[in-house]
């Protein structure tokens, strides 16, 4: 048994669906450089037997890392990276995280603490998540 | 995809009292199943009669598309680990493997060797004198390397340390993604079974309250929070679960598959825990208009 | 399946068998002194029995009583109802085999195993106490004193085949409690209950029946006229002991009948005036009647005869021992089928 190159780990209390969580770690990885491509996913198989959950959230969550493009399945071989996101790294965003410095600058000269703005944050983006869905 | 079990109607009675009652189920293959539900709710009678252990009273069930228990056929194609874990105590851990391997023409004889080395199990120790997980991985191991389709687990996990659930549950997910085994297993640790299952059946007072797929489950129920409403008069396609009020402020849970759009409600998601709690403290009554939507909503 | 049920009586097995290997081999030893003894006195091998032989013959009769009923106990009772008790019932039906595969399995196995350790040891004390059987000693007068038939009920039973049937009888009627009770000690208790009651009924009302017995009317004469008894009470009863059988047979009943062939509970009254032999001199007299001199016992007893009386027996003869042992061996063979008939359709359809 080969090891893996990355393990996934489970917060069993953020609130974040575990199908979720595994496609975050992945990206993450990816972004970070410790996923590159060609590089073997975990199988499915082992994957569960470390985390002990069910076999479908990882098949949906690699699913769904293929549709984005990330990976690619080769039947009876297993999950290959076939795009990294080291690239898209932050750096090219210079002028996203300007305009959030601006944002906050903002929010605090109205008045809101970090809490606030916190809330008020996260209840806007889910909303928008949600209205792209719908 | 076919029906791994499919009850209509089942019900089993003891003298006078209703163990279960009118339970009708279609639980697809390919899934782990969780049933959960108050101590006394007929969840053992259920898995039982799954199991062939029992007959029915009335209605049918059928299991791998077959009536349980009738033919070794049928048996080769169900594993059924009882609650207590049964295993013969006089014999050693080695004799077990040798019974499965003479008794079940299936049998991967490999697979169950190669679990008992893994958990350190001793082939030669005699099965009294294990400790109590052992004797549930050894119960496990039993049931797995017979290679049924169908495995009916009955608190499995329920007297092992964390240690010892987490070990069996890693055992058995690894089981399911190598040989696309189906499951369905019975438990009161809700945050177990939403580690494993996929597939959800709520059961209480001998009666099926909740039944489908737990990711539906999960999208179709909302907490809607706002100012006080009673009653809560929503739209058709929307069903309350429960409602509570205080002076001020009403709260509902509800379950839809529409979207939420009345500006009034503060929507929120629900855990899997709390969707089994509210409909564990429904009260019975109300519930023949309600129970066939329950079955309709997750298909 | 042969191989489960194998392990699971491996202990008990190798206890019953070593316990009937070391008496077949006391036995052994015994046997054939008492084979040479027989010959060389064969009307008073009794005089010539030691203690020790004594013993052994009572030991032989108590084994024999004992092993269908021990292994009816010990064999039968806990083979469902310990499964049940301990809940392994419910890994063994789930293993690939049907119920009813796997009782005939364990029965079939058990009652094999039973047959053969108790055939050894029917064998084994039938062959011993051949010389035995029946035997008398040198000085016997009257009936007394010698030890039973083998035909009689307390031989019968340790004899020959039949204890092979008890033992399948026992081991049955074990797992059909075992089967009902569920619970291992009340059903070995209830098995042990059912077995001696059987044993008791079937000697004294099945038995006689399985082969019709033979009668004989006799005339009472002097050479078979043994005594006769009273016995005291409002009305003195009085009895004839006659000896109207062959040696070796099973008397049934033993009753004087009168001319129409009514038993009669007691004989006339000038008998007993006239025909009571005196007591012997050391013996105190039972009757307060003055006791005449010496009476002729021939005109008594042909006074007897004219008026109509005969004694009628009622008995198996020896030459039907073997008979009546397959006889009751089937008649129990069949009983245990039925039994195992009812543990199948019980445990196929009652059990959970």
């Amino acid at each position: 048994m080969e090891d893996s190159v990355i393990e996934f780990s489970l917060d069993g209390r953020s609130g974040v669906s575990p199908y979720l969580q595994v496609v975050r770690q992945v990206r993450h990885a990816l972004r970070l450089g410790l996923l590159r491509e060609g590089d073997q996913l975990p199988t499915v198989k082992d994957v569960v037997a470390r985390l002990a959950i069910n076999p479908n959230t990882v098949l949906k969550a690699y699913r769904e890392l293929e549709r984005d493009g990330l990976v690619a399945a080769r039947p009876g071989i297993g999950t290959f990276v076939t795009r990294s996101l080291a690239d898209a790294s932050l750096a090219a965003h210079e002028p996203l995280r300007q305009d959030l410095r601006r944002w906050l600058a903002k929010a605090r000269r109205a008045g809101l603490d970090e809490e606030s703005i916190e809330a008020l944050f996260t209840s806007t983006f889910r909303a928008t998540a949600e209205q792209d869905i719908a | 995809m076919s029906a791994v079990l499919r009850a209509e109607g089942l019900g089993k009675r003891y003298r006078r009292r209703w163990a279960l009652s009118d339970c009708t189920l279609d639980i697809p293959a390919g899934h782990v199943t969780g049933l959960v539900g108050p101590n006394g709710a007929g969840k053992t009678t259920l898995l039982s009669l799954a199991a062939g252990m029992l007959a029915p009273t009335s209605g049918t069930v059928e299991v791998c598309g077959g009536r349980p228990a009738s033919g070794a056929a049928q048996l080769a194609k169900v594993g059924f680990v009882a609650q207590d874990t049964p295993t013969y105590s006089r014999l050693s851990v080695g004799d077990h493997l040798r019974m499965g391997a003479r008794l079940n023409p299936r049998w991967d004889d490999t697979l169950a060797r190669a679990r008992i080395e893994r958990l350190g199990l001793d082939p030669a120790k005699r099965a009294g004198k294990l400790s109590h997980g052992q004797r549930g991985q050894l119960a496990l191991t039993l049931g797995l390397a017979k290679r049924p389709e169908l495995l009916i687990l009955d608190e499995p996990v329920a007297s092992l340390d964390p240690l010892a659930r987490r070990e069996f549950l890693q055992g058995l997910m690894e089981a399911v993604a190598e040989h696309g085994l189906s499951v369905v297993l019975s438990s009161h640790l809700i945050a177990d079974l939403e580690r494993v299952c996929d597939h959800l059946i709520v059961l209480v007072d001998s009666q099926v309250r909740l039944v489908g797929d737990v990711d539906t489950l999960l999208a179709t129920h909302h907490r809607l929070t706002g100012p006080r409403r009673d009653p809560p008069a929503l739209p058709a396609d929307q069903h309350v679960v429960s409602a509570s009020h205080t002076d001020r402020q009403t709260t509902l849970v509800v379950r839809t598959s529409a979207p939420i759009h009345d500006p009034a409600w503060t929507v929120g998601q629900l855990g899997l825990e709390d969707v089994v709690l509210e409909y564990m403290r429904r009260p019975a009554d109300g519930q023949r208009g309600s129970r066939p939507a329950a079955l309709e909503v997750l298909r | 399946m042969i191989w489960l049920t194998w392990r699971q009586l491996r202990t008990q097995a190798a206890a019953v068998y070593a316990a009937v290997a070391a008496f077949a081999v006391v036995l052994a030893i015994t046997g054939p002194r008492l084979l040479d003894l027989s010959r060389a006195y064969p009307n008073a091998v009794l005089d010539y029995l030691t203690r020790t032989d004594r013993n052994l013959y009572v030991a032989g009769l108590m084994v024999m009583a004992l092993a269908p009923a021990i292994i009816g106990a010990f064999w039968g009772a806990p083979m469902v109802a310990r499964e049940m008790e301990g809940g392994t019932h419910r890994l063994a039906w789930n293993q690939t085999v049907t119920r009813t595969r796997w009782l005939a399995t364990k029965l079939g196995v058990t009652a094999l195993a039973a047959a053969a350790a108790v055939g050894v040891l029917t064998l084994g004390v039938t062959w011993w106490a051949r010389p035995l059987d029946g035997a008398q000693g040198g000085n016997s007068v009257t009936l007394g004193d010698a030890l039973p038939a083998r035909l009689t009920p307390v031989s019968f039973a340790m004899r020959g085949i039949a204890p092979v049937g008890y033992a399948v009888f026992a081991l049955v009627l074990g797992v059909a409690t075992g089967i009902i009770l569920r619970r291992t000690v009340p059903a070995m208790a209830l098995t042990l209950a059912v077995f001696t009651a059987v044993q008791i009924a079937v000697p004294l009302w099945v038995r006689p029946h399985l082969v019709p017995p033979a009668r004989h009317t006799v005339t009472i004469t002097e050479a078979n006229f043994a005594g006769i008894n009273v016995l005291e009470g409002p009305t003195p009863m009085v009895q004839l002991v006659v000896r109207a059988s062959e040696p070796g047979a099973w008397v049934l009943s033993n009753q004087t009948v009168d001319a129409s062939g009514r038993p009669v509970d007691t004989l006339p009254s000038w008998m007993v005036d006239k025909c009571i032999p005196p007591p012997p001199p050391s013996a105190p007299p039972f009757s307060s009647k003055p006791v005449a001199p010496e009476p002729d016992m021939h005109s008594c007893l042909t006074r007897l005869t004219d008026l109509g009386y005969r004694q009628q027996v009622v008995y198996q003869p020896a030459s039907r021992f073997w008979t009546l042992q397959w006889a009751e061996t089937a008649l129990f063979l069949a009983v245990s089928a039925l039994l195992a008939g009812f543990c199948f359709w019980w445990t196929r359809h009652r059990l959970s």
